[in-house]
């Protein structure tokens, strides 16, 4: 991933603190077009306050964000998503009441032009929109393999499933850049597999570019092109994985002195 | 027997139109979390809306058509001007503003349109018709099919719609509903119409009981309780909640009334709901904890 013009995305020294309490100091880091970036570090380290920051949750003390080349002080989520910012979130944020196929519909929203006027009288542009919705949420569901959950309530599925099905909500919209919050964690070994894999193929066949949040550091060097290193919100360390893996910082920040001989 | 029917089938449609008051408040704490104190002035304000239009002459129809044009709007104004400047807020504060709320409204519709008790008729025949061996009110009768296509109605517009989608979305998850570019505020704004519209038919079916007056907003008072044993949070919990108290109501004035010296009717909704308070919190059909967090 060599180094554009602009890059996807930018954060350009941002802060931010919590009634004093510092979560983010001064951090600055560019991410490159279409491709993977993880975000490590020990928890408490700033990196789901980031993607807050990200897509307009929170509002940084100073500092801007530079999203396809426009700066940002501050953005509602509302206008974060209809520039093309997408999210999963940790332990997952479903409609559980909403069978599969409603979840990956409501992801579409932002796409929606039709008024409820319209779509009660069932007129014919909300008649092609829904079956346009339809056909997009069925396309997504099948590169997730979950269209025979198609109808089921989100709720009732194992949370592995789950996990696939915020994914789905979340890329269907067809954002420019998709914001991850930990999607392994809670997953056995099969499951981590399955959705790094599922992770791999948005980023090489949709070139969605894509920032996680991931504890399994072994997972992370192998899939992320990018790993951005932090610890009580500073950058550690910001590189290809392979110069990550010998940064004798991060061992010591975030694999722990204790365990050295794992590092070594 | 029949008897015992009678007082039954009666206190179920009495209950059908508690019903219909508790959903306007379910719809709104469902979406946007607030107990909307206004629900009751805002039924008021629909009710007397229409009297005022009919007495001046606008034929029936046109007179619907005008008080849920100035319930739409209303919606709008309290979207725009109350709920959007407190977003974030606790829910208490959001309660006191509806509180301020049912005060501007019950000033304004009864500064304009006087308050005085206006008769409402809505054309239908209150004489009691024989089932069977059954004697029951055919207005209650009127009143339990209305609410009962009010509640397909919406229940078609939350399942069959995109838009349905969108407002099941937010009341589940603000903060998801949110990163998927779901207009919040647009949303509330549908949310609070609705919730007009229904008391709307409420307010019109109470205030052919009753008159349309100033008590007509006090129907909140019978809404709590149907909401504590429902569920605040579920619409099939407010129809079944209003089924109980009404058919409670009714059997309770009937066969334990006569031992206490009758008068049960104002007190038995309360001493019903104060039981489930104990042994189910939530109520039937509600989410475990009431607060949003």
């Amino acid at each position: 991933m060599g180094t554009s013009a602009t890059p996807a995305l930018e954060i350009r020294n941002v802060s931010l603190s919590f009634k004093g309490v510092k979560a983010i100091s001064d951090l600055s880091f560019r991410v490159e077009k279409q491709e993977i970036c993880a975000l490590i570090g020990p928890n408490g380290a700033g990196k789901s306050s980031l993607l807050n920051i990200i897509n307009g949750v929170y509002v940084p003390d100073s500092g801007e964000i530079v999203f396809e080349g426009e700066r940002f002080q501050c953005m509602q989520p509302i206008d974060a998503a209809r520039r093309g910012i997408g999210r999963g979130f940790q332990n997952n944020a479903l409609f559980s009441g909403m069978s599969v196929i409603d979840n990956v519909i409501a992801g579409l929203s932002r796409h929606s032009r039709v008024t409820l006027v319209e779509e009660m009288l069932r007129l014919p542009r909300a008649l092609s929109e829904e079956r346009d919705f339809h056909e997009r949420a069925r396309a997504v569901l099948h590169i997730f393999d979950l269209e025979k959950h198609a109808n089921t309530p989100v709720g009732t599925l194992p949370y592995g499933v789950q996990k696939k099905v915020e994914m789905a909500r979340a890329i269907v919209g067809e954002p420019k850049i998709l914001l991850l919050d930990e999607p392994l964690a809670g997953m056995n070994a099969a499951e981590k597999q399955e959705i790094a894999t599922i992770i791999q193929r948005l980023n090489t066949e949709l070139k969605l570019t894509i920032v996680l949040i991931e504890h399994d550091v072994g997972i992370v060097l192998k899939l992320a092109h990018h790993v951005v290193v932090l610890d009580y919100g500073r950058k550690l360390a910001d590189g290809v994985p392979a110069t990550i893996r010998d940064n004798p910082d991060v061992i010591a920040a975030y694999i722990g002195s204790e365990h050295s001989e794992v590092a070594a | 027997m029949s008897m015992f029917l009678e007082t039954l089938i009666g206190g179920l449609l009495a209950g059908a139109m508690y019903s219909l008051v508790a959903i306007g408040f379910v719809l709104i704490y469902k979406a946007s979390g607030v107990f909307n104190y206004a629900q009751g002035s805002i039924l008021l304000f629909g009710a007397l809306t229409f009297v005022t239009l009919t007495e001046n002459g606008v034929p029936a129809y046109g007179a619907i058509a005008i008080t849920i044009a100035l319930l739409i709007a209303t919606a709008i104004a309290v979207e725009k001007l109350l709920l959007r400047p407190l977003t974030n807020r606790s829910p208490m504060t959001l309660f006191m503003a509806t509180l301020g709320l049912s005060y501007v409204v019950e000033g304004v519709a009864q500064g304009i349109m006087g308050s005085q008790v206006r008769a409402l008729n809505l054309g239908i025949e209150d004489l009691p018709i024989f089932i069977g061996d059954i004697l029951i009110s055919q207005f209650d009768l009127m009143a339990a099919g209305v609410a009962l296509a009010l509640v397909i109605a919406l229940s078609l517009l939350f399942n069959r719609t995109r838009i349905g989608i969108q407002l099941r979305g937010v009341a589940d998850d603000t903060r998801a509903a949110l990163s998927l570019g779901i207009d919040i505020n647009r949303i509330w704004q549908i949310v609070w119409a609705v919730a007009g519209i229904v008391g709307l038919v409420a307010g019109l079916l109470w205030g052919a009981r009753q008159g349309v007056q100033f008590s007509l907003s006090l129907v909140v008072l019978k809404a709590l309780p149907v909401l504590i044993i429902g569920g605040f949070t579920s619409i099939p919990g407010a129809i079944v909640g209003g089924l109980i108290v009404g058919a409670g109501e009714s059997l309770a004035e009937t066969y334990i009334g006569p031992f206490l010296g009758g008068g049960i009717t104002p007190w038995f909704a309360y001493a019903l709901a104060l039981v489930f308070l104990f042994i189910r919190p939530s109520g039937l059909f509600g989410e475990r904890s009431i607060e949003r967090v």
